[in-house]
């Protein structure tokens, strides 16, 4: 048993190490994938059918399939097929550019998904009030909808912060560093699964409560402010 | 003026409007009243096309309003429209409820709409409301906000779905104390209402909507006094 805090306590400073790349993809993945959310969210609402369709399509798409699967079919199906074509070879994506690629377009569809919940649950007389004052449509979303709305997306939004930040421990499978294969790796030198291994899970569960109590705190407080 | 002809109405098969054809005239003030279900909500909502007609044609000013080359939301400027609910905006305060629309549609800048919004909150008796929000004033409170909200794009025409029937009763008369005196001072309005005394106070012509169709319509002497049809007698004897 003094094995297991030896390897725990010389193991956790790489740990931090690799919760940094976590954070980092979580936190790039989670802005784009708002920005992509935020478009399609809007896409699947409007009333240009095309529009309504690509976004239905990338929705259904994403969120029907595993990122596991995604993971691997972008970092090494796109380049397989790309090595396929004439004239192309050695074609690769860095697996920092694959981790955010993928961790933005799936959490993407989910968001958007929150995203048009969050719109459809402001009340309809809100919209045809500010119709009723001559606002456009798109003013309208810009001054009314859209701001309750996002109030009401954030403990979902910190939701899918979460999830994204534990799914990113499917990035070990392509070599990304992140906490995970940071444990893994230390297990191939020292064959101290255990250790290691309650190790990374601790990492996890710091990192998703601290977002938890930092948004419950944030929530709170707009509240307060705006009421 | 507001010129409806032939207008009709449905919702998949439900046929709402069966063809009213009616003309307000400038500083008018029409009541409309009838049975719940009768039409008389979705009749004031074609006239600002909050509802699409599904035929007939409506001209405001000479203008067809039904036709898609005309600017729709121009059109929405010139009528101010109050709520059954309010419909107040929850994340302003009361005083950027009001300037929203003047600022960001016709670009005033926010001095002058906020000293405009302070005449209409002196106007509707809530000057000491101006930096609250919605939530923490009454509903006669509320919708008398609503009332101003509307007046300060400087509409031409009011509308008027129901401003009462979600209120207090120690409520209502502050709200038709505002409306009876924009009527005063010669705004046409249109007033869909449950209030048969001030329907007969206030209009100038009350119309009674029944089944899609307005079925009688007369001075309010007329029709309170001496209503010719049976299902109007009927009507009114059961709320009278």
């Amino acid at each position: 048993m003094n094995d297991f805090g030896f390897h725990f306590w010389t193991l956790m400073p790489r740990l931090w190490v690799g919760a940094t790349i976590t954070i980092k993809i979580t936190a790039i993945a989670v802005c784009i994938g708002m920005i992509i959310g935020m478009v399609m969210a809007l896409s699947k609402l409007s009333k240009i059918w095309p529009l309504r369709i690509i976004a239905n399509v990338y929705i259904e798409c994403l969120r029907g399939t595993p990122l596991y699967v995604q993971i691997l079919l972008f970092h090494f199906g796109v380049p397989g097929l790309m090595n396929s074509l004439d004239g192309v070879s050695g074609f690769y994506f860095d697996v920092m550019t694959t981790a955010i690629v993928v961790c933005s377009l799936n959490s993407g569809a989910y968001i958007a998904e929150i995203f048009r919940s969050g719109i459809q649950s402001i009340d309809r007389g809100q919209m045809e009030a500010a119709r009723s004052l001559g606002m456009s449509h798109t003013k309208a979303m810009r001054y009314i909808i859209l701001p309750q709305a996002v109030k009401r997306v954030i403990p979902p939004l910190c939701n899918e912060f979460i999830v994204l930040l534990k799914d990113t421990s499917l990035l070990a499978v392509i070599g990304v560093t992140e906490i995970l294969k940071t444990g893994q790796i230390y297990i191939t030198t020292t064959y101290a699964p255990f250790p290691a291994y309650i190790g990374v899970a601790c990492v996890y569960l710091i990192l998703t409560f601290t977002i938890s109590r930092v948004v419950n705190y944030i929530e709170v407080k707009w509240n307060m402010s705006s009421k | 003026m507001i010129e409806v002809k032939d207008l009709h109405k449905s919702f998949g098969k439900l046929n709402v409007l069966n063809g009213i054809t009616e003309t307000i005239r400038d500083q008018e003030v029409v009541c409309v009243i009838g049975p719940s279900g009768s039409g008389k909500s979705t009749f004031l909502r074609c006239l600002n096309l909050l509802e699409e007609p599904t035929s007939g044609s409506i001209l405001v000013d000479g203008v067809e309003i039904t036709d898609e080359k005309n600017d729709v939301n121009k059109i929405r400027e010139n009528m101010g429209m109050v709520f059954q609910r309010f419909n107040l905006f929850p994340h302003m305060n009361v005083l950027d409820n009001i300037t929203l629309a003047p600022m960001k549609v016709k670009g005033m800048d926010k001095a002058k709409a906020e000293a405009e919004a302070m005449e209409l909150l002196r106007k509707v008796g809530l000057v000491e409301k101006a930096k609250v929000y919605p939530d923490n004033l009454s509903g006669g409170q509320q919708q008398r906000v609503a009332i101003a909200r509307a007046l300060a794009m400087h509409p031409a025409i009011m509308l008027f779905d129901e401003p009462t029937s979600a209120l207090d009763p120690e409520m209502v008369g502050e709200v038709l104390n505002v409306i009876r005196d924009l009527a005063k001072e010669g705004m046409t309005m249109v007033i869909v209402t449950h209030e048969m005394g001030f329907a007969r106070e206030v209009a100038d012509r009350v119309l009674f909507i029944d089944g899609g169709k307005v079925l009688e319509q007369g001075t309010p002497q007329e029709l309170f006094g001496n209503p010719q049809q049976e299902r109007t007698k009927n009507f009114l004897a059961k709320v009278l």
